[in-house]
């Protein structure tokens, strides 16, 4: 039988599944002990039980100086930043994704400036936004959506044109006029495409918002990490990078759920 | 027909079409009744469907101008045109009922119906979903039909906007034999209740010789060996096709003549 068509049990993917998870804990593990063996007071590479314990520390235990519990704080500063970003990218690029895929004109005017915009560095221009927004809440989601809005601009208006012309044409044979096709066509069978383009664009968003909360804030996930990174705080980077990407994880489930739930159209043509 | 007026309701006159430099179509004339059921046929690439876009309004003519009923040129495909295509003539984010809807509804400023208006639009979808054979999959979306279920709700869309004139563009062409043969008992009935003026085009001769009045045939009258595409196509026969392409006879002719048992 070809490699191809060999395919798994339920147990073996279970376990296969499960395997690179087990591994990196485990040469982690290994690289933890070796090291601290040979130097008990060592901070690279804390043992798994202390990283425990210093999660439970963090996610319980208020600060002794502000007497909050910074974790919460932090995720709810940085959830804030990155849900206003990405809700206004998608929010805009929606709008004028139709807008460009459906008018020649706005095409025409459009297209090419969002096509150069998009190959800006976003983190080129920070220092303009922290000058131009100041260093509080507003240039970090300006930042997020600097970064994210034109590759969704160029991912909406490109699903518009990938929707059949017939399709249109049936639309405007029973007598539809735009804003009817922009409204009952397009934006319905967009939409389900959003939510896999904002999945998708969950990442940058991420990098962006850590990269400005590390280079001026005063809370905020990002922000944490590169504090205490200063102290060589091993324990508490990697409890918030896994904290950050379970947050991620679960949005990106959110996202999918959504998806099948809010759009059972999709699901028929499977 | 048999004594019906001899006003044409649909004129094409010296139509031309070309792609830059390329010439389609040319000199193409032709005139049909209401209630005619029009097939087209041809080879490939002999513009059989741009002659449909044409009729739709969906590409303009660089020559000439084609009417309907006596009206202006139209611009832009509109209401007086119904059309079905091979795919994609349906809306796949909407229900099987919200489809025969979309036909009414789409005219209205935001394209729905509310309130009372809502619920008789509603039970004149089921009223047509019972006629075309659909209405036990009322509720479902396009994608979980079989093709030829797919293009009876296509059919129904188009004609519960009440157009004058149906484009139907090779609407059978993705169907397996048996389940055409099927859509087209269903088309021959639907256009015996409706009288609609209907033009179709296929590949398939039979399909157009058994569903049309007349079979126009598009061909290329003029051809260079040295350069394919130098000459458009036109319409080089306009065949009768009533009574399976004899119309002006009858194999048994009807005499009254009490026949022995």
């Amino acid at each position: 039988m070809r490699l191809i068509n060999r395919q798994p049990g339920v147990a073996l993917k279970a376990a296969l599944m499960a395997l690179p998870f087990v591994l990196t804990f485990v040469a982690y593990w290994i690289g933890s002990e070796i090291r601290l063996a040979e130097n008990p007071s060592d901070k690279l590479l804390p043992a798994p039980s202390t990283i425990a314990a210093t999660a439970e520390r963090l996610f319980t235990e208020p600060d002794r100086r502000s007497d909050r519990i910074l974790l919460w704080h932090d995720t709810a500063a940085s959830l804030m930043r990155l849900f206003l970003g990405v809700g206004i990218s998608a929010l805009l690029a929606t709008i004028l994704g139709v807008l460009i895929g459906l008018l020649p004109h706005v095409r025409a005017t459009l297209a090419g400036f969002v096509a150069v915009v998009s190959m800006i560095p976003p983190l080129a221009i920070l220092p303009i936004l922290f000058i131009v927004f100041g260093l509080g809440e507003l240039s970090k989601v300006v930042l997020i959506i600097v970064g994210i809005l034109p590759f969704l601009i160029r991912d909406q208006s490109q699903r518009v044109l990938d929707i059949p012309r017939e399709m249109i044409v049936k639309a405007e044979t029973l007598g539809a006029s735009s804003l009817v096709i922009a409204l009952r066509v397009v934006l319905p069978q967009l939409l389900p495409r959003l939510i896999q383009s904002v999945r998708l664009s969950l990442g940058p968003a991420w990098l962006f918002l850590i990269a400005a909360e590390a280079i001026a804030s005063e809370v905020g996930l990002g922000y944490r990490i590169f504090l205490v990174r200063r102290f060589l705080a091993m324990d508490v980077i990697l409890t918030y990078v896994l904290w950050i990407t379970l947050l991620a994880f679960l949005m990106d489930l959110a996202l999918r759920t959504l998806s099948r739930k809010a759009f059972p159209w999709t699901e028929a043509s499977l | 027909m048999d004594g019906g007026q001899p006003v044409s309701f649909v004129t094409a006159e010296n139509i031309f079409q070309s792609y830059g430099a390329r010439p389609i179509l040319e000199r193409v004339n032709v005139t049909v009744d209401e209630g005619e059921f029009i097939s087209i046929v041809g080879a490939s690439g002999c513009g059989k469907s741009t002659f449909l876009r044409l009729l739709l309004a969906q590409e303009r003519p660089t020559r000439g101008e084609i009417r309907i009923a006596g009206a202006p040129p139209a611009v832009e495909p509109g209401l007086d045109r119904g059309v079905v295509f091979q795919k994609y003539s349906v809306f796949p984010h909407m229900t099987v009922r919200e489809n025969i809807v979309a036909g009414e509804s789409f005219r209205t400023t935001w394209g729905v119906f509310s309130g009372a208006h809502k619920k008789a639009a509603r039970d004149r979808a089921d009223d047509t979903l019972a006629r075309i054979g659909l209405d036990h999959v009322a509720d479902q979306y396009p994608a979980t039909l079989s093709g030829g279920m797919q293009q009876r709700l296509a059919i129904g869309q188009a004609l519960a906007a009440k157009p004058r004139i149906l484009l139907l563009d090779e609407p059978f062409g993705a169907l397996d034999p048996g389940t055409r043969l099927s859509m087209h008992d269903f088309l021959t009935e639907l256009r015996a209740e409706t009288r609609m003026t209907v033009f179709m085009v296929t590949h398939d001769l039979e399909e157009g010789f058994k569903l049309g009045d007349r079979v126009l045939v598009f061909d290329k009258p003029r051809w260079d060996p040295t350069d394919p595409n130098a000459y458009g196509a036109t319409i080089t026969y306009d065949f009768d096709a009533r009574d399976g392409g004899i119309p002006f006879q009858r194999i048994e002719e009807d005499t009254h003549v009490l026949r022995p048992a």
